[in-house]
């Protein structure tokens, strides 16, 4: 261990100024801090720290996304072989996937990345490690056929207009990856959303392809409600690529149409008791989210005028992004309500608000990447009216 | 009367070095000082020159705000030195003690038959009011001021903190002579914390027994769930080895500053209690009982360690040559740590760190394994990520965070709103500890305190 740490302190006068490799110094340091746990001992206040660091916060949610990650590129595979009518068994399904996914991925990072580290040697800051949770969430939360340079355009501006501008890591409004999925959204709706996108058909590297077979459509569930009429409350059935009735559980499981990361309840479970039991991400808002959810949708299942109101809450709560927005973004500490209390009512309404969108308007079938956008801006606002309960039970303690 | 508290919200750091309850010899100091950096909240005029005989009680410094509030040598000697740093500083005033202590006499007085103005009259000239500190601000409290209470807290709950039952043996009459005199001072109440199964029974006073993790045995922590500060009130906070010196002063009728001093930490060869007097050369401690600092052949690091005047949360980081805190009654000797290169740190599974977060699979050992925790901050320092980590070891019922941001924004109306009044650095400490973001919190409520202090008066 001694023998890396001095060669890799050999290689510093390089990197500090003047030297070669100056314009990567932010890179070095931040190599620096990935290979070993810092040195620097405490100057003042606590001589000792608990040995939870920032980096090991955003590994333990990088590690929860892998459970979604793997089952998305899973899933990408077992789609194009739905529709295509072909079987080429587990390894070659999964390979499909994983080359149709990890281009996504790896543009995410790198530009994402890349601006991170640019910006940090600007400001001769170190370089934050926010962007590594951001960065696995973009893919995770676009449809697999999206084309990699919008992508990229989307991933620099969400992390340069929704991060560094605002100051980076712990300073932004908005979660970034959210801000990536609506940028997207918006300025490419034909990319995002429809029966085109969800499902990739055509060959990826070499592998797979072939013609889609009779009867194939690539919408998601959601997709389906969304155009389903009237007339077809009660006798409306989502159904997979191949026309298939699907059943509540395979919505649970997640074989379905959607975006890479969205469509399996159960993989994001895995990752998001993952998350609540390391303590990484709030039970309270968790929790919130799915309760107003369900009760929401339960109330508009009683109404039952249009057919996405008379889907059930468990089928709302298993379709679309819905989990994943719950357990993943909604979570997320810096854009989301810091007080405890506020964080039940947080919650409550994102997931309120996500079945209200997706119910109500016509124009978007998904309404979670909305919906925790704009509870994003009211978190500060939650937490200022808790807060100030504080307040006036110590200006009433005054009085007495 | 008793009251009973109890504190869901904190933590026992399980660190290594407890010491048991032995006494130790102490070596004789060769030099003592008074260190005015250790009061917060004073400016110190010098009122001796080098070469001055003092006897124990002799005031050597004044607070030139409130010339009332003396500084005594602790012990009798020679003043040899008035040390000044940057901007002619006061950094230092040393002694160097005679052969067998001489005291100012200042009479024994029985406190039952002296006034309040006696008693603080008394505590001044016997230089004991430093002892006094005020909430709000945590500085040292004003004669002018009439207190609303005295809070003291007989529980020590910092991590490897001394036992006060055992620091109290055969000075039970001092402590409650002390406690009588502080009820003198106020026309609130004297309230006693002590932990649940204490031995210690004050009469006189109002009981709060405390049930709960660290910070359940700070003051602050007390104060804010019996009878917290409002805005315009101040209370007074003793130490409690404080108090058993106050009651010295008048049953004895001399300054005497000797007390006991925990010698604990994972790199303390041999721990236990030593008495001491406040202002001794730390390696009179700690001689013999900490591996030798320094390099073997001049290349390889023997021992890298930390010395603290204080506990690991709140203490004070000094070299063998400096001196004893007035405040401190523990020395603390942990590894420093800088020579550490773990690999891959924030993959590993860390069973041998200590940590809240169950990402360290260290809950393996179950609660009874003790940990030997260095210096470092173990990770970068970050903006604030992650939220409910300090509410988690904050048991006041104030919001750490907003009251920090307040600080750092300085928005005054804020911080009264939010409750500054009410806590002092030492509350926070814990949240500095489980800070992922390694945020300098300690610092920032002192600053906030002082510039707000400033702004105020």
């Amino acid at each position: 261990m001694k023998v890396l740490k001095d060669f890799y302190e050999s290689l510093r006068p390089h990197f500090e100024e003047g030297g070669r490799f100056s314009m990567f110094r932010s890179v070095y340091e931040g190599m620096d801090s990935f290979l070993f746990v810092p040195d620097t001992t405490s100057r003042t206040g606590v001589h000792i720290h608990d040995s939870m660091d920032a980096k090991r916060t955003m590994t333990a949610v990088i590690v929860s996304l892998i459970f979604p990650l793997l089952f998305g590129i899973y899933n990408t595979g077992y789609q194009h072989n739905l529709s295509i009518g072909a079987d080429p068994g587990f390894v070659m399904t999964f390979l499909y996937g994983l080359l149709s996914v990890l281009p996504q991925l790896l543009v995410s990072y790198v530009v994402g990345l890349g601006i991170e580290f640019t910006v940090a040697q600007w400001k001769g800051e170190e370089i934050q490690e926010g962007f590594l949770v951001s960065g696995m969430l973009i893919p995770l939360i676009v449809p697999v056929d999206t084309p990699l340079w919008m992508i990229a355009v989307a991933t620099a501006f969400a992390v340069i207009f929704a991060k560094e501008v605002f100051g980076g890591t712990g300073y932004n409004i908005f979660n970034v990856a959210l801000v990536t999925r609506a940028f997207l959204f918006f300025a490419y709706p034909a990319s995002m959303s429809g029966d085109k996108v969800f499902v990739r058909t055509a060959a990826t590297f070499g592998i797979g392809g072939g013609e889609v077979v009779d009867g194939f459509s690539g919408a998601t569930p959601l997709g389906q409600v969304g155009i389903a009429t009237k007339e077809m409350i009660g006798t409306f059935q989502a159904v997979d690529v191949t026309g298939q009735p699907l059943s509540t559980w395979d919505m649970f499981w997640g074989l379905i149409p959607g975006s890479i990361g969205e469509t399996s309840v159960a993989a994001i479970l895995l990752g998001g008791i993952l998350l609540l039991y390391t303590g990484v991400a709030s039970w309270k808002t968790m929790l919130s989210v799915f309760v107003g959810g369900a009760a929401v949708s339960a109330l508009f299942n009683l109404v039952g005028t249009t057919v996405a109101m008379s889907l059930s809450p468990i089928e709302h709560l298993c379709l679309g992004g819905f989990a994943f927005g719950a357990v993943f973004m909604a979570t997320d500490p810096v854009t989301s309500a810091r007080t405890e209390t506020g964080k039940y009512i947080y919650g409550f309404l994102v997931g309120a608000m996500a079945i209200l969108i997706r119910v109500l308007n016509p124009g978007y079938p998904e309404g979670m990447m909305l919906a925790i956008l704009l509870m994003n801006i009211f978190a500060p606002l939650i937490d200022y009216f808790v807060v100030e309960r504080n307040i006036t039970r110590r200006l009433q303690r005054v009085k007495k | 009367m008793t009251s009973v508290i109890r504190i869901k919200k904190g933590l026992d750091i399980r660190i290594k070095g407890r010491a048991p309850q032995v006494l130790l010899a102490a070596k004789k100091s060769d030099r003592y000082a008074v260190v005015p950096d250790a009061y917060a909240g004073i400016y110190p005029k010098v009122t001796v020159r080098v070469g001055d005989k003092v006897k124990a009680g002799t005031p050597v410094m004044i607070d030139k705000n409130r010339p009332e509030i003396r500084f005594v040598a602790p012990v009798s000697g020679t003043v040899i030195a008035v040390n000044r740093g940057e901007k002619r500083k006061l950094l230092s005033i040393e002694i160097a003690p005679d052969k067998e202590i001489e005291y100012e006499i200042f009479g024994t007085k029985k406190v039952s038959d002296l006034g309040g103005e006696e008693v603080k009259e008394a505590i001044l000239m016997g230089g004991l009011w430093p002892c006094l500190r005020q909430r709000p601000y945590d500085i040292v409290a004003s004669p002018a001021d009439k207190p609303r209470d005295v809070f003291v807290s007989a529980f020590y709950s910092a991590p490897l903190a001394p036992d006060f039952d055992f620091i109290l043996r055969g000075q039970a009459e001092d402590f409650q002579t002390g406690i009588d005199a502080l009820a003198k001072l106020t026309d609130g109440k004297v309230y006693v914390g002590l932990r649940p199964d204490s031995a210690t029974h004050p009469q006189g006073a109002e009981i709060i027994e405390v049930y709960g993790a660290h910070p359940a045995g700070n003051v602050g922590v007390q104060i804010n769930l019996t009878k917290p500060v409002n805005k315009g009130e101040t209370v007074w906070v003793v130490g409690a080895e404080d108090v058993i010196l106050i009651g010295r002063l008048f049953n004895k009728g001399i300054a005497d500053f000797s007390r006991l001093v925990a010698i604990t930490g994972s790199e303390a060869r041999e721990r236990g209690y030593v008495k001491a007097i406040a202002g001794c050369r730390i390696s009179s401690l700690t001689d013999g009982r900490i591996p030798p600092d320094g390099f073997l052949n001049g290349f390889q690091r023997l021992n890298n360690i930390r010395i603290i005047s204080g506990n690991v949360l709140t203490g004070t980081r000094v070299r063998e040559e400096d001196y004893l805190r007035p405040y401190d009654n523990q020395i603390t000797v942990i590894p420093e740590g800088d020579d550490v290169h773990e690999l891959f740190g924030w993959a590993l599974p860390g069973l041998d760190k200590f940590s809240v977060s169950r990402t360290f699979i260290n809950w393996l050992w179950g609660k009874g394994k003790e940990y030997v925790i260095d210096a470092r901050l173990q990770g970068g320092r970050r903006a604030m990520i992650m939220s409910n980590e300090y509410d988690k070891v904050f048991p006041l019922d104030i919001y750490p965070e907003y009251l920090l941001k307040a600080i750092l924004a300085f928005d005054i109306n804020k911080m009264e709103q939010l409750g500054i009044y009410e806590v002092a650095p030492e509350d926070f400490a814990l949240c500095e500890f489980v800070d992922t973001s390694k945020i300098e919190i300690q610092h920032i409520v002192r600053q906030g305190l002082d510039a707000l202090y400033k702004e105020m008066n």
